[in-house]
């Protein structure tokens, strides 16, 4: 049982429309049965600060990491949380968050790799809601709770671990981060924390593309010719090219691969969640400094 | 062992006596009555200091005055409720307060809120940078 899809003309120029809705059909859907709409921010307390009506909060921190393994939860913990969400297996699930849904994609990634079948952004996450003057609310939205099956992560289709990426030289990365965090002038965002890197740089090869640059105003994603202008004319990604992308534990660079996979369809795009908090402190890793890629290494 | 500060003692009472859920909600509640700032920092945003260390955009002014009493403003946008949440909590505890009880906070104060279980781990960073920050700001303004 799948939701209707979102027909509008922005989405259907995408590889996959079906994994966009607009503000419009959240606001004429969200309460159908087999629907659940799913907050998914930075900051941890902003869903309660208002949130759309009948929305459930999920948090990438303290639900979709493992608390002790530098890991995803596994299938028991999955299930657990999507049951207590009202989600079973069939239900269509709408992500939306803060910052250009930059944290709603990384939880839409964590459900890819469920292999959850039918999951969507909303365009323009939360700041669009706003914009237009939608209704946000407090109340605390009662959820029956659901059936989900204990299903185990399929890791290798989409998620990419730094032995991958040993083996990947010759085929294009894509480092997402700030310009400053990819020259090696610092180890981690302007302005946010640092988990800290032992060296400063990008793995050799890597362009770089800020994951921002993919979206507009208000958050919603560009359109596929203004996409296709950055990643294929500038970039010079071809539609067959494998990719990694990455950032720095994986949470930006999960914008990249939704951008890369389902809005101009590219084949097996992988993010690489271990990122630059792994990458620059690996022993004995190749890493280049500075504005330019750099030489491709051997594969290893 | 120093004897701690009775706000503090007070606050960590408040957060671990509270279940998971209902921690967050009270730091909800701290976040929403972070007091406004006096215009006379409104005016100059120049004369206050950026919590680098913050995930979102904070910046915080200490004054320490003739009776070597602490005053602390904040400042920090609706859209980080958190940030904004940790703030008030160290404006509750340290506001008003004399600059050596200010001194005599533990750094692992933040820790013993019990937060990080409900924020996560990484996200208690920039509540203790601000704690390092306002207690760095006292040493120098009552020097």
């Amino acid at each position: 049982m799948t939701a209707v899809l979102d027909n509008s003309a922005k989405f259907a120029e995408y590889a996959h429309p079906e994994v966009l809705v607009s503000t419009d059909w959240v606001a004429a859907n969200k309460d159908l049965p087999g629907v659940v709409i799913v907050e998914s921010d930075e900051d941890v307390l902003l869903y309660e600060t208002g949130h759309i009506p009948g929305a459930v909060k999920i948090d990438w921190h303290t639900d979709l990491n493992d608390p002790v393994t530098r890991d995803y939860v596994d299938g028991q913990a999955f299930a657990k949380l999507l049951s207590r969400s009202g989600i079973s297996r069939d239900t269509t699930v709408v992500i939306y968050g803060d910052k250009s849904n930059w944290w709603a994609a990384y939880a839409l990634w964590v459900f890819k790799l469920f292999g959850h079948p039918d999951v969507r952004l909303l365009d323009g996450g939360r700041e669009t809601w706003i914009s237009e003057g939608r209704e946000l609310t407090r109340e605390v939205t009662s959820v029956e709770p659901a059936e989900y099956p204990v299903v185990e992560r399929q890791d290798a289709k989409i998620r990419a671990f730094r032995d991958d990426v040993l083996k990947h030289f010759g085929n294009p990365l894509i480092d997402v981060r700030s310009a400053v965090e990819y020259s090696g002038e610092r180890t981690h965002m302007p302005d946010y924390p640092d988990e800290g890197a032992l060296r400063g740089g990008h793995i050799p090869s890597a362009k770089s593309v800020p994951w921002a640059r993919a979206a507009g105003e208000h958050g919603v994603f560009k359109s596929r010719a203004e996409l296709e202008a950055i990643y294929l004319d500038e970039i010079g990604l071809k539609a067959t090219d494998q990719v990694i992308a990455y950032c720095r534990i994986g949470e930006r660079s999960s914008h990249t691969w939704f951008v890369l996979n389902y809005l101009l369809g590219l084949p097996g795009v992988r993010n690489y969640d271990g990122s630059w908090t792994e990458w620059g402190s690996l022993v004995g890793v190749p890493i280049v400094k500075g504005n330019e890629p750099g030489p491709v290494p051997a594969k290893r | 062992m120093t004897e701690q500060l009775a706000s503090v003692a007070a606050l960590i009472e408040d957060f671990t006596s509270l279940g998971v859920k209902d921690r967050l909600m009270l730091l909800l509640e701290f976040s929403d009555n972070l007091p406004e700032l006096p215009v006379r920092y409104a005016d100059h945003p120049d004369l206050l200091e950026r919590v680098e260390e913050c995930q979102s955009p904070i910046f915080l002014f200490v004054e320490v005055d003739e009776q070597n009493t602490v005053h602390l403003f904040f400042t920090a946008p609706a859209e980080a409720p958190t940030t904004r949440g940790f703030a008030s909590v160290l404006h509750e505890a340290l506001d008003g307060k004399k600059a050596e009880e200010v001194l005599s906070v533990s750094e692992d104060f933040p820790n013993q809120l019990a937060l990080a279980e409900a924020v996560s781990p990484l996200r208690m960073n920039g509540m203790r940078a601000m704690l390092r920050r306002i207690q760095r700001q006292v040493a120098e303004k009552s020097a």
